[in-house]
């Protein structure tokens, strides 16, 4: 590719010192400046690192008014000290935050793929990316030279599954080193919809491609190609079990070599992710009613057999060594290989797919009403090379067909498409459409928050049944479970710092199954330990999965088998190992908490962030529709009679409905109230001064903008 | 496929073997760095790679390759140290000291052979 330099920063090597480099790495693709910035002792004290660094950073560029299109919005991608070890399973991840174009508000999203671990140790813990390129560029660093280099990107193609690919072969030094590039890129539809993300990629030495990873939420895609990024390539050659430079090899390898065994004995009859990955839900959500099926509208349906995990794993190729990072054996992240698309620009040529997981296969399977597992691994194909995030994509998308069922929508409309359930070909139109910015496609990729608003002025739908069934909170799509039976995971879902995503907290077996949390004050604490708990892993560039996606086998024997006890110290043994901090689990969750508590008055700080935005869609908390109470009329029934005390019989559904909506509603509020209580807010959803002085989380720029809110 | 064979009901656990194992990869007199391991009971139990390939399947560089004659072969400037093989190994002979940087295996050499005095392990071709 004939490029033109526009930008070169040469910078010293230096090995990493357990865990940290002590410099992050600024790119301002406007002004075409590069720096190191140091990092000081503060930063590692109460930020850590990860999420907490790229939060920092981005407070200290961004203003109080930033738009996710300004050209200071940021996007940082930091590691944290634990990223990059080749020891313990999960340990590869990034974290992406910028401010979000679907919210408004920060957006974090944790990534694997070996873009991270192989930035960090080309000498960053931190990349901060500012400023609008008015020509295309790609961003690249030299890890083995030490050299960080801006270049113009006049490449035609940058849909991912060819992009990074001709990227790698770009920068690689010969055809046998393709393993030590890895590339950051979108698609074409980032440059026209707001639902996008970025695909981090990881050669796979096996297939001989390039496997792709999403930092899916929040419309990070968009913002990258905002700035006029291309792509961003790093290249390292030098990793060994002791590149992250731990303190104490051996007990870093002991704990890593425990979890392989127990993961070799185990993973097979427990969650099969080495088999299925995450799809293995499919058929658990099914038969407990929480697959989302029509827009959230049911959680089970006879139908869904046809996406029965048993499907994936004959499309899946079995037997590979499927991590997303070295030293990975959860090996989760399955892929259909030679598979051939039936539309669209690739129409006919074979490719190589990751995926679906549990995600996709609901959100672009059961929620828009496709039962076919093949039509899912093609929008899923479609919406990675493109940019687009598979849970915005299908819960965009159940949104305008549950509007087209309701004549919100119709043909006249929708330019054509008939966006009845389960109507595949006009699910991948859609699709199409974004990426070419033609068409009705483009609307569905505003996101479900900015399709409300139109469809009510537009066409005159009721606000108010928009609201409801529009599966959304803080401008975010919700992710696949279904919340309407479980109080606690409302408001893990409502809560969520970044939006409806489940990453913060997934409280629906203890609380719905298992009734482990009966009380407000029991799920105030699920809800305040398990999002801080979460939190870590992106502090320290690590994987949720292997901490209770497998289980050690006297697991349940313990006397907290939900928070999976023994895997917690081994966090906190292979953290001691890394960093020669001292570490236990109640440190854990402070250091969890200070960033925690920074990312909720940055949010309000942005404008949102506040009970007032803490609000879930009805159809995430009961029935919005009559054809959803009548489906499972004995359960609401007996709720009534239960829960509330009322008789139902000689009632209209209306009038049971309305019954049971107020009592949901309510108990929703009081949820709300004992959370906020436990996590030391206001009623009104702000942290007091006195619990952020307690925690750590003081700074002068933290206590002002609290202070706005607090008088 | 070469591979070494062992006769437990040979063996009198006199751990030469282990001594010229590790002397040769190591240069070291330490059984804990040896590819064979011998156990003190009776009779011993005889513990060393058969070759079976499992470990190969797992490693996630490509650094685990297969000899034209069978042999399981690990290549150090691959290895980043993982130990996902010593896990999946069916008989633990993928081996480990932890700290280093590489695991290691049994490939076959048959310098062990020449040290034992009853010819309780021999190199054979299956
Ligand atoms: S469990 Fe899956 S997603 Fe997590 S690190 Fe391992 S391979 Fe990657
Ligand atoms: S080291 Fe173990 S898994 Fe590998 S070939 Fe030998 S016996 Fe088989
Ligand atoms: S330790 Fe080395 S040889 Fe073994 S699986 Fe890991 S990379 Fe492969």
């Amino acid at each position: 590719m004939n490029r033109k330099l526009l930008a070169e920063f040469k910078y010293d090597l230096a090995p990493i010192v357990r865990g940290y480099n002590r410099r992050t790495l600024y790119v301002n693709v406007g002004t075409k400046e590069i720096k190191s910035k140091p990092v000081s002792d503060m930063m590692i004290d109460k930020f850590v690192g990860g999420k907490g660094f790229d939060l920092y950073l981005m407070w200290h560029g961004v203003k109080d008014d930033t738009k996710w299109n300004s050209p200071e919005n940021e996007i940082c991608i930091s590691f944290g000290p634990l990223c990059g070890n080749t020891s313990y399973p999960g340990s590869g991840k990034s974290i992406v935050t910028t401010i979000s174009p679907l919210t408004g508000i920060p957006v974090d999203c944790n990534v694997g793929g070996h873009f991270g671990p192989y930035a960090k140790f080309s000498g960053w813990d931190a990349i901060e990316l500012q400023g609008k390129s008015d020509e295309e560029v790609i961003v690249y660093i030299d890890g083995d030279t030490g050299m960080v280099q801006i270049f113009t990107a006049p490449d035609t193609e940058i849909n991912s599954h060819i992009f990074a690919e001709e990227l790698i072969k770009e920068f690689a030094d010969s055809p046998d080193k393709h393993q030590f590039v890895s590339v950051v890129s979108t698609g074409t539809a980032a440059d026209h919809v707001n639902i996008t993300c970025l695909n981090f990629s990881f050669w796979d030495k096996r297939r001989k491609v390039a496997r792709l990873k999403q930092a899916g939420r929040g419309g990070t895609g968009t913002v990258f190609r905002d700035k006029g990024i291309k792509a961003m390539v790093v290249k390292y050659s030098g990793l060994k079990v002791d590149t992250n430079n731990p303190v104490d090899l051996p007990t870093l390898q002991q704990t890593g070599l425990k979890l392989h065994k127990e993961i070799e004995a185990g993973d097979a009859t427990q969650c099969r992710m080495h088999e299925v990955g995450t799809a293995h839900l499919m058929e658990v959500m099914n038969d407990y009613d929480l697959l989302p099926i029509r827009n959230f509208k049911y959680g089970q349906m006879p139908e869904a057999i046809g996406l029965h995990s048993r499907e994936f794993t004959a499309l899946f190729t079995q037997g590979m060594a499927d991590g997303c990072w070295y030293g990975c054996s959860l090996s989760c992240c399955k892929a259909v290989d030679n598979f051939k698309p039936r539309t669209g620009p690739y129409k006919g040529m074979p490719v190589c797919v990751d995926g679906p997981e549990y995600e996709t296969a609901a959100g672009c399977g059961s929620n828009i009403g496709i039962f076919d597992p093949k039509d899912v691994v093609e929008i899923n194909f479609y919406c990675d090379t493109y940019g687009v995030d598979t849970i915005s994509f299908g819960t965009s998308t159940a949104f305008v067909m549950e509007c087209y069922e309701n004549g919100i929508l119709n043909k006249e409309r929708t330019g054509g498409l008939e966006l009845t359930w389960g109507n595949a070909d006009a699910a991948l139109e859609l699709l199409h459409q974004m990426a070419s910015g033609k068409g009705f496609g483009v609307t569905v990729g505003k996101g479900v928050r900015a399709m409300k608003a139109l469809f009510a002025t537009e066409y005159g739908a009721d606000p108010n049944f928009l609201q409801d069934i529009g599966m959304e909170a803080k401008g975010l799509e919700y992710s696949q479970y279904m919340s309407k039976e479980s109080l606690a995971q409302q408001g893990g879902y409502t809560l969520a710092l970044k939006g409806p995503q489940h990453d913060e907290a997934w409280l629906i077996f203890m609380d719905m199954v298992n009734n482990h949390i009966p009380t407000f004050k029991d799920k105030a604490e699920a809800l305040h330990y398990f999002p801080m708990f979460r939190t870590w892993f992106g502090l320290q560039g690590l994987c949720k999965l292997p901490w209770n996606d497998i289980e050690p086998a006297n697991n349940a024997e313990t006397d907290e088998p939900a928070k999976v006890p023994e895997h917690v110290q081994n966090y906190v043994d292979i953290y001691k190992a890394i960093t020669g901090k001292p570490m236990d689990k109640v440190m854990l969750i402070r250091q969890s908490e200070r960033v925690y508590n920074f990312q909720k008055v940055f949010c309000m700080r942005m404008g949102k962030g506040r009970r007032i935005d803490d609000v879930p869609p009805y159809r995430a908390v009961g029935p919005v529709t009559e054809e959803e109470y009548l489906s499972r009329v004995e359960r609401y029934d007996g709720h009534l009679k239960d829960k509330i005390g009322v008789d139902p019989s000689g009632k209209s559904t209306a009038e049971k409905m309305k019954i049971l909506r107020e009592y949901r509603e309510d108990q929703y509020q009081q949820l709300i109230d004992a959370v906020y209580s436990r996590k030391g807010w206001t009623p009104e959803g702000v942290p007091t001064v006195e619990h952020l002085k307690e925690i750590g989380m003081d700074l002068p720029e933290v206590l002002e903008v609290v202070n706005r809110y607090l008088k | 496929m070469k591979v070494l064979k062992t006769y437990p009901e040979k063996c009198i656990a006199c751990h030469s073997c282990e001594s010229a194992c590790s002397n040769l990869y190591f240069k070291e007199d330490n059984a804990a760095k040896s590819c064979i391991v011998i156990t003190d009971n009776t009779p011993p139990e005889m513990n060393v790679c058969n070759q079976c390939q499992t470990c190969v399947a797992a490693c996630p560089t490509l650094a685990l390759t297969v000899s034209a004659q069978g042999v399981v072969m690990l290549n150090k400037s691959l290895c980043i140290g993982c130990l996902m093989c010593v896990a999946v190994c069916p008989t633990n002979s993928m081996r480990t000291v932890l700290g280093a940087k590489n695991p290691f295996k049994c490939i076959a050499c048959g310098v062990c052979t020449k040290s034992c005095p009853t010819d309780a392990i021999k190199i054979v071709n299956e």
